[in-house]
């Protein structure tokens, strides 16, 4: 019924079958979707050798995770495949809501402009999954084995020994590292024994994406997140309607608990359902059909001595808010580099620990946020349904009650709150990129070539100093000192384009005035970023001794 | 432990407020009458827009429920 032709990945039988003792690798990732991919791929360009295992031949059975957010975008473009996603996605930065018949609110969720991602484009999983394994398949250093299924996982030797079930059987292998990305029915975690602890939430949503001739409503503008309370063509529950790639529309309707999963996936109930919606007229195929619960819930830990747990595997959370996938891939972003640093014998052990504090922060942002949604959206007392109606009659005609609408809030960057790699901040900035902020992008110009400032931090530490002119020759030196260390901070000078620029140091024009506007950049500052693009440390004036101890903290070194 | 809310009287006329509590349900079924209230709540809690306030209110609110 889809109109995708799912790729098909050939099983080839791997030399660590039969092998006495078993062969060792030193990261085995555990779980192809796009949270693994994203981190093999990470992995492979820092010069980790990967081992990725799934169980599967293809991408994602069905659109799954649809909406990728700017961040998710930023972290693929450094990776080198967020053009072929922006190619093939439908860009969106703008949601409505409304109530019966009428709207009562819209938010837009990216009302500046001058960076280079859009808030959002919805894009199938299938694709985000077909476009990682591409770039994974012209990178060194990568060994995709399909149909390799995860069977045992038990420590060894400082490390953990996977046993792998295969069409040729099953073979042992051993790594010094696994990452477990095997999703919400995670076999690692099921091996290891770990409790999942959260909230199930008692309602069912039929997702049918159709593909359409014809825009619905007449629609023909920009393409926005459509989502009604109590739509008269779904009496009482909501829907939301999400235009992807191909003219396929994603449509969820709330069903409620009573309702049965089977009967309400047939064609012959969905129909009616779409007909009510879009008229007797409108022309659709059926792509895939799914009804689902979700719940809220999260590993204690993500890192169980050398198995670390990232995405759905780790945690979980309601869809309304895109928070799945792209945390997934934040988790992974967080991750990587730290543990290439420990590979590399560039930071301790420990550093790894900071995975945890942030990306479990990170989980429980998302999952308070999301729950809220939800105890919105699905109001489980007769009290909260008269609250949210109330908030819904007030929004027609109040704004103070417009900003109470919840119908999902969406995936931004996360702020490192109180992470121990930050260090603390100096008074005086007024702007939002303090310790802890994902870096954010504007428009630069590099000699006479437009660039965006995101596009030059690739992978590693970074220093941006704001000026013009000749640095003093101590400073020069210290930044040439900087750049040699044992854990390279490369330096890009950011000059206005009415000064001269810095030399010594690569140096972009801020073109716009954005940059010094988003970054506080009052000449002389100078801000520490880490490789996942997240501000580690600002000054108001360059001073080494303070970047190299920053740069300790970020590592864990001190 | 003082806190933020005000607990001490702070009408003019006690009695007239109370009416006008009273008076806006006039007629209305329960039903109607908890939707009054809820819409009622949320006027009043962003009148008063401090969370603080509003915890203090919604525990003090709870004490003997």
């Amino acid at each position: 019924m889809s109109s995708y032709v799912y790729p098909h990945y050939e099983y080839r039988r791997c030399a660590d079958h039969g092998l006495s003792p078993p062969n060792r690798h030193q990261v085995v990732i555990v779980g192809g979707g796009m949270v693994g991919l994203t981190a093999a791929l990470d992995l492979a360009q820092r010069g980790v050798p990967v081992v990725l295992i799934d169980d599967d031949d293809t991408v994602s059975v069905g659109s799954r995770s649809i909406c990728q957010a700017k961040r998710s975008l930023e972290i693929w473009d450094r990776l080198g495949c967020a053009e072929a996603m922006m190619a093939r996605g439908v860009t969106w930065q703008v949601g409505r809501v409304f109530f019966r018949n009428r709207e009562i609110f819209n938010f837009d969720l990216l009302p500046e402009g001058g960076q280079r991602f859009p808030a959002f484009i919805n894009l199938q999983q299938y694709y985000v999954e077909q476009f990682l394994v591409e770039r994974l398949q012209e990178t060194r250093g990568v060994e995709l084995r399909w149909k390799n299924k995860l069977a045992g996982l038990m420590p060894c030797d400082g490390g953990m020994r996977l046993t792998v079930e295969t069409p040729d059987g099953p073979y042992d292998m051993e790594a010094d590292w696994v990452i477990a990305a095997d999703g919400a029915r995670s076999t690692a975690r099921r091996l290891l024994g770990l409790d999942f602890k959260g909230r199930v939430f008692e309602d069912r949503f039929l997702i049918a994406d159709v593909k359409m001739k014809q825009p619905p409503f007449g629609r023909t503008g920009p393409t926005e997140r459509l989502f009604w309370f109590e739509p008269p063509f779904h009496k009482g529950d909501s829907a939301l309607m999400h235009r992807q790639a191909d003219d396929v529309y994603r449509i969820d309707f709330q069903l409620g608990w009573q309702a049965d999963p089977e009967l309400e996936r047939q064609p012959e109930r969905v129909t009616p359902r779409l007909k009510a919606m879009l008229g007797d007229d409108a022309a659709f195929d059926f792509e895939w059909v799914s009804v689902y619960t979700f719940q809220c819930r999260r590993l204690e830990k993500f890192r169980h001595g050398r198995v670390i747990f990232a995405g759905d595997a780790a945690h979980q959370v309601s869809p309304f808010g895109a928070r799945g996938g792209n945390s997934g891939v934040q988790d992974v972003d967080n991750l990587c580099w730290k543990l290439a640093l420990v590979l590399g014998g560039q930071a301790p052990e420990k550093l790894l620990d900071s995975y945890d504090a942030e990306r479990g922060h990170a989980a429980d942002d998302n999952i308070r946020i999301t729950t809220r949604s939800t105890d919105f959206m699905t109001p489980r007392t007769a009290m909260s349904r008269r609250f949210r109606d109330a908030v819904l009659k007030l929004a027609e005609t109040h704004g103070f009650a417009r900003r109470l609408v919840n119908s999902g809030r969406l995936s931004t960057a996360t702020f490192l709150k109180n992470s121990p790699l930050s260090t603390p901040d100096e008074p005086g900035f007024t702007s939002t990129t303090a310790p802890g902020a994902a870096a954010l992008d504007a428009p630069v110009q590099i000699g006479n070539r437009k660039a965006w400032l995101l596009e030059t931090l690739r992978g590693g530490f970074h220093g941006l100093y704001f000026g013009n002119g000749a640095l003093p020759h101590e400073q020069a030196a210290a930044l040439r000192e900087l750049r040699a260390g044992p854990v390279p901070v490369h330096t890009l000078g950011i000059a206005n384009p009415a000064g001269a620029t810095l030399a010594d140091i690569p140096t972009v024009i801020d073109a716009e005035g954005l940059a010094a506007k988003r970054y506080d950049g009052k000449p002389g500052t100078f801000y520490l970023l880490r490789p996942d693009q997240h501000v580690a440390a600002r000054w108001r004036r360059f001073d080494a001794a303070l970047v190299k101890s920053a740069l300790d903290r970020a590592t864990a070194r001190t | 432990m003082p806190g933020k809310l005000r607990t001490e009287s702070a009408f003019d006329n006690p009695d007239d407020v109370y009416d006008a509590l009273i008076n806006a349900h006039r007629d209305l079924t329960d039903e109607q009458s908890a939707m009054l209230n809820a819409k009622l709540i949320l006027i009043l809690a962003n009148h008063i827009g401090d969370l603080e306030v509003i915890e203090e209110a919604l525990a003090v609110a709870r004490e003997g429920v």
